[in-house]
């Protein structure tokens, strides 16, 4: 099976039902997607499938077809993605296990509302959960990378 | 390879540093092997720890402690370059083994909890720096030929005039230089790192996905396993089949261990999928008739009988007798998980002669005795290589090192390097739980309605009992049980008061959760507190102030809380304010909590505001993480999360019933340090602990209605 990871053609050999965070896992070695629930509760495994977040805990491989695959590994080659500076000024992570997909999360939601509110950023990221709490500047750095993004 | 330079014990490894300076703190080994052989329960009297300056000028920091998200990654490195006066950007970070050259100063073990890492090494990574800056100034000295009085240091260069030398270009001379043998550390007024607002060192790794967290491990060769774990606690194998697990696409092998039946494959959905087809048979044992419903109800019985004697002063009975009034409540909290983003994993690669076992434990000291125990080879040939936790809680410290001795049970019986990974279900209904409790508040008050007589009875498992570390329990009475509560400042000058405990057995395992005892002696007291207020006719802020007198403190940070939260100036409506105050791990925190109820009577907390005494505030940037994650993270029980167990089966298993914190719900917290030169204290978990009874209150004063079980619940 061929898929774009990564702006990349790879080939994979998944059994079938294969849920691509494990082909991104164990398959491919792209750890930087987490496992956190298995069941689309925590979002520690957002990735985008054509720009889109999904859970890819619950997206079978073999739905994924032609799509783009983009994962933490592939949002930026040097850390300079918006969010990704916004996380660092604001000191957002701690334990860091989710941040993957908060980072994910984000980046999405910024690319369809260039300047969210607080209410957009609930919404967009209430299916991300972080047992470290780092929630409040989660929410701010959302505003920076927002902020960032306009500057460039 | 080494060789001791001082009288105190300071040995300097070449071995390990080429051309580099290290600077080692170690007992002598002779010692060290004395120390082993006594035990991991007897502390080592001296301090341990190390760093590298490279020739390159890079400053690598070798951390005695796990990071967890807690930040130590950056403050450890911030106490030694403090001293040694090195360019921030040159420090690297890397972590300890596991060896007793790294035991916590205070703990006797290596290991990383109890809030302690930052107050425990502060002396010591300071004097580390202090030592290696001072070795490379006397071999600048010496290069120079000058007076080292005439010498200053300055980001990473050793200044003579117009003269400089780098600390790489001076590593190797300094290397060959005997270490002091004291060195004198800076006073705080020359402090340019602590105290300031420092960001993290590991965010780059960790806002890309490059972080290797224990789940990350991969190497050739690995497998994953899954284990079907027994389905009530205690619970043993009868028989099982196997069949239809090996004929998944993937897997390897199935092998019996002590804690089940383990599917090894080639990667880990292989092995889910190989599990859910295993049939197993259980003796379930007396674990199948645990029902928490029940359970509770027993406590509750049990606190009218008095336990254990914790504290005692006067007669307590008889002054309830004499008081005007008398308030009786009782408060009870449930068994919670940690549910830390991680879910347990542990990976082993067993060898004739050593074993690897790379793992995110803040426990490592107790896990390689246990592998060692298990496969039988010296403590010095299991290597703990600990990688970033994601998430600790109190869960990955565990005297049963149940996660790491399962693991190398699976290698053994397998064969093969493996990976043992937990899904969410398994670390849900795994056990080692924050334990129930049940408190019995009985209050007398004289004319005024302040206390007179106080008689607490505690009811929940020990956390102590049936551990190595039973042995720090002192008359029956497990101190992390009645903290908070045998020593609180509110019953100081409460003329009778009794305090005892019961700490009945149960089938279901209990480990310490991020504040421990505290999340529920807070709980009680602090509702007990605003309940006698109430009766009182007393503001809730007043009547707190009054039984602190004396306490200058607690006062302090009790008065900045209220008065940045606007304590007594109106709120709009629908919206009330509650508060709590708790000490814990050294630190004093108050809070107030802003509350609101929606149309479907769900509790909705807007607003805290956050007032902490913690002595020396060393990262303030990491201070407040620490308190917006410990208020998040007891918000959880406070609204939401909760274990039931019922014919021995824990009920919830993810997310979807066992609710934590989201960011939707995450409150607005503000963070005010008291300026302080108290002792330090600890600041990962005292902010947990008040957050549960603040907003108890608040919802009291919102609609009259007084919760007293937690998580809170109108409806």
């Amino acid at each position: 099976m061929k898929l774009v990871v990564n702006d990349k053609e790879v080939e994979v050999s998944p059994q079938a039902g294969m849920p691509l965070l494990w082909v991104l896992r164990d398959l491919l070695g792209l750890t930087g997607t987490k496992y956190g629930c298995g069941i689309s509760q925590c979002g520690a495994c957002t990735v985008h499938l054509d720009g889109q977040p999904v859970r890819s805990c619950v997206t079978p491989v073999d739905s994924v077809g032609t799509r783009k695959v983009t994962t933490i590994e592939g949002l930026s080659s040097d850390a300079t993605h918006p969010v990704q500076r916004a996380w660092a000024e604001v000191d957002v992570v701690q334990c860091g296990y989710c941040q993957s997909g908060q980072i994910m999360a984000a980046a999405a939601l910024l690319a369809r509302t260039a300047n969210p509110t607080d209410a957009d950023i609930d919404e967009a990221m209430a299916g991300n959960i972080c047992r470290c709490g780092a929630y409040q500047r989660i929410r701010e750095a959302v505003h920076r990378a927002a902020a960032l993004r306009a500057s460039r | 390879m080494t060789s001791t330079l001082s009288r105190r014990g300071f040995l300097k490894s070449s071995a390990l540093s080429g051309a580099s300076l290290v600077i080692a703190f170690h007992v002598p080994r002779r010692a060290e092997a004395l120390l082993l052989a006594s035990g991991p329960k007897h502390p080592l009297p001296a301090p341990n720890a190390f760093l590298r300056v490279a020739t390159d000028s890079s400053v690598t920091v070798q951390l005695a402690h796990s990071e967890m998200g807690q930040g130590i990654w950056t403050t450890l490195p911030m106490l030694v370059a403090e001293e040694l006066e090195c360019d921030w950007s040159s420090i690297r970070v890397e972590t300890a083994p596991a060896a007793p050259a790294y035991f916590h100063p205070a703990f006797g073990m290596q290991m990383t909890g109890g809030s302690s890492t930052t107050t425990s090494e502060f002396d010591r990574y300071r004097t580390v720096g202090a030592m290696a800056r001072e070795m490379l100034v006397r071999a600048a000295a010496l290069r120079w030929k000058v007076d080292v009085k005439q010498l200053r240091v300055e980001k990473g260069f050793v200044v003579n005039g117009e003269e400089r030398l780098s600390f790489g270009a001076l590593a190797e001379a300094a290397q060959a230089l005997p270490p002091p043998t004291s060195v004198v550390l800076k006073p705080a007024s020359q402090w340019k790192l602590i105290g300031k607002p420092v960001h993290r060192l590991d965010t780059p790794e960790k806002v890309t996905g490059r972080a290797q967290f224990g789940s990350d491990i991969h190497f050739p060769g690995l497998r994953t396993a899954v284990v079907a774990r027994a389905p009530v606690f205690g619970a043993t194998v009868k028989s099982f089949d196997a069949t239809k697990a090996r004929a998944v696409a993937g897997v390897e092998m199935v092998v019996q261990v002590p804690s089940g039946v383990a599917v090894v494959a080639s990667n880990f959905w292989a092995a889910r999928l190989g599990r859910d087809a295993l049939d197993v048979q259980w003796e379930l044992g007396p674990g199948q008739d645990v029902d928490t419903v029940q359970l509770l109800e027993s406590f509750r019985a049990l606190a009218t009988k008095p336990g254990a004697v914790a504290l005692k002063k006067g007669d307590c009975d008889v002054a309830l007798s004499k008081s005007s009034r008398r308030l009786v409540a009782e408060y009870d909290v449930p068994y919670l998980s940690h549910s830390a983003m991680e879910p347990l994993n542990c990976t082993v690669r067993l060898e004739k002669d050593r074993c690897d076992i790379w793992v995110g434990t803040q426990f490592q000291t107790q896990d390689q005795a246990t592998a060692a125990k298990l496969t039988g080879l010296p403590l010095d040939k299991v290597n703990i290589h600990t990688t970033f936790l994601g998430g600790g809680f109190g869960r990955r410290a565990n005297p049963a090192s149940d996660f790491v001795s399962e693991a190398v049970s699976v290698a053994k019986a397998s064969g093969v390097p493996v990976k043992v990974q937990w899904t969410r279900e398994d670390d849900t209904q795994g056990g080692f739980y924050r334990p129930m409790f049940l408190h019995r508040v009985e209050v007398g008050v004289d004319a005024k309605g302040f206390p007179l007589a106080w008689k607490h009875t505690v009811v929940g498992q020990s956390l102590l009992a049936g551990t190595p570390f039973e042995a720090m329990m002192k008359d029956g009475i497990d101190e992390s049980s009645v903290e908070g509560v045998s020593d609180s400042p509110y019953l100081q000058g409460v003329g009778a008061k009794l305090v005892t405990l019961h700490s009945p057995r149960t089938p279901v395992p209990v480990l310490w959760w991020r504040s421990v005892g505290n999340t529920h002696t807070a709980f009680a007291m602090e509702s007990m507190l605003d309940e006698l207020a109430t009766a009182a006719h007393v503001d809730p802020l007043a009547y707190r102030l009054q039984l602190l007198k004396g306490q200058p403190r607690h006062l302090a940070v009790l008065q900045l809380a209220a008065e940045k939260a606007g304590w007594g100036r109106p709120l709009q409506a629908g919206t009330a304010r509650g508060l709590a105050l708790h000490a814990s791990f050294g630190s004093i925190v108050a809070q107030v909590a802003e509350v609101s109820v929606d149309e479907e009577k769900r509790i909705r907390v807007g607003r805290v505001v956050c007032a902490v005494d913690c002595g020396l505030a060393v990262n303030p940037l990491a201070l407040e993480a620490q308190v917006q994650g410990s208020i998040c993270f007891g918000l959880g029980p406070t609204l939401h999360s909760a274990l039931s167990i019922k014919q021995g089966r824990v009920q919830e298993s993810n997310f979807a019933d066992y609710v934590v914190l989201r960011l939707d719900e995450m409150p607005k917290v503000e963070v005010h340090v008291v300026p302080s030169k108290a002792k330090m204290g600890g600041i990962g978990e005292p902010a947990t602990a008040p957050i549960n009874a603040a907003v108890a209150n608040a919802v009291f004063a919102l609609t009259g209605t007084r919760l007293r079980s937690l998580p809170l619940k109108l409806a």
